[in-house]
């Protein structure tokens, strides 16, 4: 932790946060550009700590590791944890029956100070099932306002519609034809997974779905 | 598109999903014993039934749990969709031919890999004639 942390350890955390670079670095400046403050923005919230786990919710293990995550979500698009808003917030997302996504900022990764990957590790211990940091994995694309929704419906094929997908549920589905998470944080706020690969085609994907919402709307 | 509900996630677009083949064809007891033809026929030999099938399918995008489903092969009418490891569910459908859809009713004479029945013109016709080339001319265009 921060506090505890040597002059050693913080330069070789300052080290490991130079070397990044995230998937979507390159788009910062025209994700900006292409925000309309109020009715759509987009933002890359780049480095968060994921960790996938594969274990049986009902078993020893599972029990150990909710202990860790705060609970295992039992049904698709269920989400665990504490509060978004949080800074500290670790949230476990549904994705099968025995497979979960551990979603934590970037300070938790151990590489900067954290512990939750080892924690994950060391709960699941030698029984069945599988701890795997997959941080750099995926990226996550925050997008939020009034026509969030709207800019989605162009492509994802789910009822996104609040009385079906209500705050606080994540699903794994496809936008523009590539796999992503899509986890929708609050009432106007939707964070997205998209794989490293897929970072660059989805974030220009979204830039062009949100470029007609810049102009006064036609009556 | 197919609009499939997957028994954990509900319903999704097709694309989500891939196809696993044919349902039930079960791994012989003692694959040691078997030719090369009955080795082949278990491998790569599968129905091609015009109606009511059994077949596999993998929520691929989303759980990527694998389940059954019977489908209508003509109307792509979804009747049933059931767990892996599940018998195929008793399901009447009215104005279905009821064709039998069971592996290894497919039979074929000759050693394999001789001759190629349904290639080759003139080829001996002692195997069970090609399924819908007798098939009554009601349950076309359904």
């Amino acid at each position: 932790m921060a506090e505890t942390a040597t002059p050693a350890e913080t330069a070789h955390v300052d080290r490991v946060r130079g070397a990044r670079r995230s998937p979507a670095e390159h788009l910062a400046e025209a994700f900006t550009s292409g925000s309309v403050p109020g009715t759509v923005t987009l933002t890359e919230i780049p480095y968060q700590t994921m960790v996938g786990v594969r274990v049986h919710p009902a078993s020893d293990a599972g029990s150990r590791v909710a202990s860790v995550t705060g609970g295992l979500p039992a049904t698709c698009g269920a989400v665990t944890g504490s509060a978004v808003s949080g800074k500290d917030s670790v949230n476990t997302l549904w994705l099968g029956p025995t497979e979960f996504m551990v979603v934590a900022p970037e300070e938790a990764h151990d590489s900067l100070g954290g512990s939750l990957v080892s924690d994950l590790t060391t709960a699941l211990g030698n029984d069945a099932g599988q701890v795997v940091d997959l941080s750099a994995n995926r990226t996550t694309f925050e997008l939020s306002g009034s026509h969030a929704r709207a800019v989605l419906e162009k492509t994802c094929a789910l009822d996104l519609h609040p009385r079906v997908f209500k705050a606080g549920t994540a699903v794994s589905t496809e936008l523009a034809h590539i796999p992503v998470m899509l986890w929708k944080t609050s009432d106007e706020s939707y964070r997205i997974f998209p794989r490293a690969s897929f970072a660059d085609f989805l974030g220009r994907w979204l830039l062009d779905a949100m470029r007609e919402y810049a102009s006064p709307e036609v009556p | 598109m197919l609009l499939i509900s997957c028994p954990n996630c509900g319903p999704r677009d097709e694309t989500e999903f891939h196809y696993g083949g044919q349902a039930h064809v079960a791994y012989p007891e003692s694959p040691n014993d078997l030719t090369d033809r009955e080795w082949a026929e278990y491998l790569f030999y599968r129905e091609n039934t015009k109606g009511t099938f059994a077949e596999r399918w993998v929520h691929s995008t989303g759980c990527r749990q694998w389940f059954n489903m019977l489908r209508d092969t003509v109307s792509y009418e979804i009747h049933s969709i059931y767990g892996m490891g599940q018998p195929r569910p008793d399901i009447k459908v009215p104005g279905q031919r009821s064709e039998p859809d069971k592996p290894g009713e497919f039979t074929q004479t000759g050693e394999f890999g001789q001759t190629e029945p349904g290639l080759a013109p003139g080829a001996p016709t002692t195997g069970v004639p090609i399924s819908g080339a007798t098939a009554p001319t009601s349950s076309e265009g359904v």
